[in-house]
């Protein structure tokens, strides 16, 4: 029998805010434990919670970004449970009235467009942070109360493949929006991952399992994958899939049981006595829309339009919000935008990968940049020489102009001394001359060769070859 | 002992202006009093003599510089749900042992800024889940009336403090009577202010949409000063709501004529069961604010006599959550288990009283998978049914006149056996709480056992003006404000 | 609010709440709790069709506060008043994943 997979991701991204989502603490990842909690976020008997408004503008503007509509009316709920991390046991969300309603994710995989449709978003709290020590375990509630979003998918994938491509648009899509820097490393971007399996033509879902909690996209794609084929070697022995909540073993790339259905929460939400409602107009919205920034999509559409660059260059350049801000930057420096694009997509990424720094930490600043293909389009330099520099730049830093003054790397144009040079490369190499005038056009880049290297690499190369032509020819 | 303790707020606040007596002289009687009496009226949890008697000397000293506020070196007992830093806050229950406040409730730090004399600690029923302070961990309070009665609930250590002369004012708070009715149980007067009127931050919560602190005072007048004290608009509480200052106590003429004013008594509050002295006492105050020029209009509050199931849902429901906080982990008592749901249950078995368990678990159930839209959301769609009802009433009157409780103050251990007994006492004060408004006791006589009677006064919200006035004007043509216990 | 009449599973409800209760406790409350639920079922008799629910007695809407960074406690405070404490972190016994 041929079996569909069916997934969808609640997925929580912390928004970048200076403090909590209801109190005034600071908001700071690796603080001493407790030192940013307050009686509000320790859930001290008295204390009471108030909106940060910036959260409710990042989750809108999240929203706006994935094509939600903003609910005009939203309001806040109580979730109840016990834990430790969750200092007034319940967690203040949004159950019935979200901020955001409705959305979609066009993302390519494998080649091929898709559309993921987004339910909603809420906006609600984050945990303390537990970690667990011999005989017990330790909370530092620093994280506790900071603003946590929750975007919602509809069971709307189908493979692994779906669920990354639909977490790296999505992560890519909060960067470019400054609504969360997606930090996994951090805990800013978790997702919860649903999935079910149903024999292909059945209408109505499978039982469906639910993975906590989980960063790391590789491992999401692994339990994806490992569930999908327990439940269907389940289906196939004659099984029923139990609804359950699992976890997932990183080592032994499996997931195992971890709640079921029975011992189930009951959350028992009610309306948030202690905060008011939110009405958001359709003119705050407008002014929300008018301060979104451009989109991966947006921009990448913009660049092959606009700037006359190739698709893949686009893709390339922005993939990674940091690498297409960079550009953009360099952009307002010069007008050649592919010199630019083969800089970063060549000498640039390659040299920050190999040191494992970011971008716009390079001593290859836009500017430097946009000077050094400067000196190229001048002809000033070679193309080769201006990879020299940018390499001479990015490990030591410096002034471009400066550097090829130094070290005497400008190219050579004038006749008199391409001629001395030309004339010695035909006497020189009396074979390649024949096979020219044979009709071997690709004899000449030999002879072009000896130029350079005569020159040490100083000669133009296009006047060297219109010089060669011209003896030929003659 | 010049027994400076048995004057009124506004008495000795006058006298403190005019330099005939100093805050250290009010404390030290106060002190005295607390010294003399209350272990047998057992008023308070915990009282720090020395602070007093300092924070006195600090508003004598800041009153010397020129410094003036009708609370100004007035001593204030607090409820012990209320946060002040530094003080221990218990809710009259064993789960907040060891717990020391590291912050000042909007309120205290109002009275603070006033220069007022924080002076104690005042029992009450755990978690202000009562009416007796019977359900209190820590100690029982007498009725300063009668020994063998009780105070009334939850707010009974700052009714009988007053009573008893151990304080010149008191805060307490009122979730569905809980000012009202011990004032009225021990001849004081109390008011429950418009939801959203004063701040609840640093108020341990009851039951959020409902909770209001108050004052409990000796007059109308006193309590009209604490009031302009302790209110405005708190950043800190969503629910408090942002309007001009207020000048309650100004307001106060000394003409008590009522003429101009429409009182609206409604059928539906001399109710079943209500004890005919009470219902005397009342229906005599209404002919006497006739007499004082008020018109009076039946009103009719059809959905009033659903308050109590209503209310039983909706505050157990907010306190189930509300209480999910004392868990052992960050504060107060732990008894340690063996995973933290094995802590927690303990730790909350020990720690709460039956009361408080009982309504927890009502709350709970209530919320559960299930049952929520039979019993929360049907309970607050009567909640807005009831809301209309005192909505419609106030288009046809300035206030409402009405009993408090249907009985005066009972013998301790009467109803501890019968919780549902116990909750429809509150039939005349819950739904003042669903609706949000305000209103305030006022004594308008005595039972055949010698016990107080009060009058509440209900006004619209943020018509403290209204209730104020009416009270105002009753207590200054009526002695019964200054009748005192005997000691 | 029919399933009232069958009354309330004490035992279960409690255990949601983490309140351990005796057995007397529990018999004690299964019955008075039943009685308040009985009670509170005079609520059946009303229609309330199209009847708005009231979550807070005094409407209003859009309290926010700016993002702007306060005082938090003094951690000395805070530890002060953990029952258990190590490191600068309440002390509790170890969680298992929920
Ligand atoms: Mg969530
Ligand atoms: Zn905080």
């Amino acid at each position: 029998m041929e079996y569909e997979a069916t997934i969808g991701l609640e997925t929580h991204i912390m928004q970048k805010t200076g403090t909590k989502m209801f109190c005034s603490c600071r908001h700071e990842y690796g603080a001493a434990p407790n030192t940013h909690v307050c009686p509000v976020c320790l859930g001290y008997p008295g204390a009471l919670p108030v909106l940060n408004e910036k959260a409710i503008e990042l989750c809108c503007k999240a929203g706006l970004l994935l094509g939600c509509a903003i609910n005009p009316y939203s309001k806040w709920d109580r979730k109840n449970y016990f834990y430790p991390d969750m200092a007034k046991n319940y967690q203040i969300s949004q159950y019935d009235q979200p901020l955001c309603l409705g959305g979609q994710l066009e993302v390519e995989v494998d080649g091929a467009m898709k559309t993921f449709a987004i339910e909603r978003i809420h906006q609600e709290e984050n945990a303390a942070k537990n970690t667990h020590v011999a005989g017990g375990s330790l909370v530092d509630y620093n994280r506790a109360g900071t603003a946590l979003m929750e975007i919602v998918s509809e069971p709307c994938m189908h493979s692994a493949a779906d669920a990354l491509a639909y977490m790296n648009a999505l992560k890519q899509i909060m960067q470019y929006g400054g609504i969360s820097d997606c930090d996994q490393e951090k805990g800013q971007m978790r997702s919860d991952v649903n999935v079910s399996v149903r024999p292909v033509g059945q209408k109505e879902l499978g039982a469906k399992v639910e993975i906590k909690n989980m960063n790391s996209f590789a491992f999401i794609e692994q339990a994806i994958g490992y569930e999908i084929d327990r439940q269907i070697a389940v289906l196939e022995g004659g099984g029923r899939v139990a609804q359950e909540t699992r976890g997932f073993d990183a080592d032994r790339g499996e997931t195992f049981t971890q709640r079921t259905k029975e011992d189930a929460h009951d959350y028992r939400y009610f309306p948030e006595p202690d905060l008011m409602p939110v009405k958001i107009s359709a003119e705050q919205v407008e002014r929300w829309r008018a301060e979104l920034p451009e989109l991966p999509a947006q921009r990448r559409a913009r660049y092959v339009s606009e700037l006359g660059l190739p698709e893949y260059d686009a893709g390339v350049l922005t993939s990674d919000k940091a690498v297409s801000d960079w550009f953009e930057e360099a952009m307002r420096h010069t007008d050649n935008a592919k010199a630019v694009s083969n800089f970063i997509m060549g000498e640039m990424l390659r040299l920050l990968s190999g040191q494992g720094t970011a971008i716009s930490e390079s001593q290859v600043t836009p500017e430097k940049l946009a000077a050094i293909i400067a000196l190229i389009d001048a002809k000033t330099i070679s193309t080769s020489a201006g990879k020299q520099v940018f390499e001479i730049v990015f490990n030591e830093g410096g002034d471009p102009k400066t550097i090829v003054e130094a070290k005497g790397m400008a190219q050579v144009s004038d006749d008199s001394a391409l001629e001395g040079w030309a004339d010695e490369a035909i006497a020189n190499n009396p074979k390649s001359v024949e096979e020219y005038k044979a009709g071997k056009q690709g004899a000449i880049n030999f002879l072009m060769g000896q130029v350079m290297k005569a020159s040490k690499g100083k000669a133009n190369p296009g006047a060297v070859m219109q010089m060669l032509k011209q003896k030929l020819d003659a | 002992m010049a027994d400076l303790n048995t004057l009124t707020l506004s008495e000795l606040s006058d006298k403190l202006a005019a330099g005939e007596c100093r805050s250290v002289d009010i404390v030290n009687d106060v002190l005295a009093c607390i010294e003399e009496r209350d272990g047998r009226i057992g008023a308070y949890l915990t009282l720090d003599r020395a602070s007093a008697l300092e924070q006195a000397q600090a508003a004598d000293a800041a009153r010397a510089a020129g410094a003036c506020h009708p609370m100004l070196g007035i001593p204030v007992a607090i409820k012990d749900l209320i946060n002040v830093k530094g003080q221990p806050c218990t809710c009259s229950s064993k789960i907040l042992e060891g717990y020391v406040a590291p912050y000042d409730a909007t309120v205290v730090s109002r009275l603070r800024a006033a220069g007022a004399v924080l002076l104690g600690r005042v029992n009450m029923d755990e978690f202000a889940m009562g009416s007796s302070t019977e359900n209190a961990a820590l100690g029982k309070t007498s009725n300063p009336w009668n020994l063998d009665h009780v105070p009334g609930g939850s707010s009974g250590g700052s009714a009988a403090s007053v009573a008893a002369d151990e304080a010149v004012c008191s805060l307490g708070s009122d979730t569905g009577g809980s000012i009202r009715q011990p004032a009225a149980f021990c001849g004081c007067v109390g008011v429950k202010p418009t939801y959203g009127r004063v701040s609840r931050y640093g108020l341990t919560a009851f039951a959020s949409s409902l909770d209001q602190i108050g004052p409990i005072s000796k007059t109308v007048r006193d309590s009209a000063i604490l009031l302009d004290t302790i209110c405005g608009h708190d950043p800190m509480d969503s629910s408090s709501i942002d309007l001009p200052a207020t000048a309650f106590a100004a307001q106060l003429g000394s003409d008590p004529s009522l003429s101009g004013m429409k009182l609206g008594l409604p059928k539906e509050y001399f109710v079943e069961g209500m004890d005919p002295e009470v219902e005397k006492a009342v229906r005599d105050a209404v002919e006497h604010c006739r007499g004082l020029g008020a018109e009076i209009v039946d009103v009719s509050l059809p959905n009033a006599k659903y308050a109590i199931a209503v209310y039983y849902i909706i505050a157990t429901a907010e306190a189930s959550a509300n209480l999910a906080r004392f868990d052992g982990i960050r504060y107060g008592l732990r008894i340690d288990g063996k995973d933290p749901i094995e802590l927690y249950g303990r730790t909350r078995a020990a720690g709460f009283g039956p009361e408080v368990k009982r309504r927890i678990i009502l709350g709970t159930y209530v919320l559960s998978s299930g049952y929520y839209d039979a019993y929360y959301l049907k309970a607050q769609k009567v909640r807005t049914l009831i809301r209309d009802d005192f909505a419609e009433a106030f288009r046809q009157c300035d206030a409402i006149l009405a009993p408090v409780t249907p009985t005066a103050a009972y013998r301790k251990g009467e109803k501890t056996s019968d919780p549902l007994k116990m909750y429809l006492d509150d039939i005349l004060t819950t739904p003042i709480n669903l609706a949000g408004n305000c209103a305030l006791s006022v004594p308008c006589g005595f039972a055949s056992n010698g016990m107080p009677v009060g009058l509440q006064i209900i006004g619209d919200a943020f018509n403290e003006e209204a209730i104020l006035r009416v009270g105002h004007a009753y207590e200054q043509t009526t002695g019964w404000h200054r009748q005192r216990p005997e000691w | 609010m029919s399933n009232a009449t069958q009354g309330m599973d004490v035992g279960y409800v409690a255990h949601l709440a983490r309140l351990e209760l005796t057995a007397e406790e529990t018999a004690l409350f299964q019955g008075q709790l039943d009685q308040i639920l009985h009670y509170v079922e005079q609520l059946n008799a009303l229609d309330v069709a199209g009847v708005e629910p009231t979550a807070h007695a005094i409407p209003v809407y859009n309290v926010f506060r700016p993002d702007e960074v306060g005082r938090s406690l003094d951690h000395d405070d805070v530890i002060a008043n953990a029952p258990s404490a190590a490191n600068g972190q309440f002390r509790v016994p170890k969680i298992i994943d929920q």
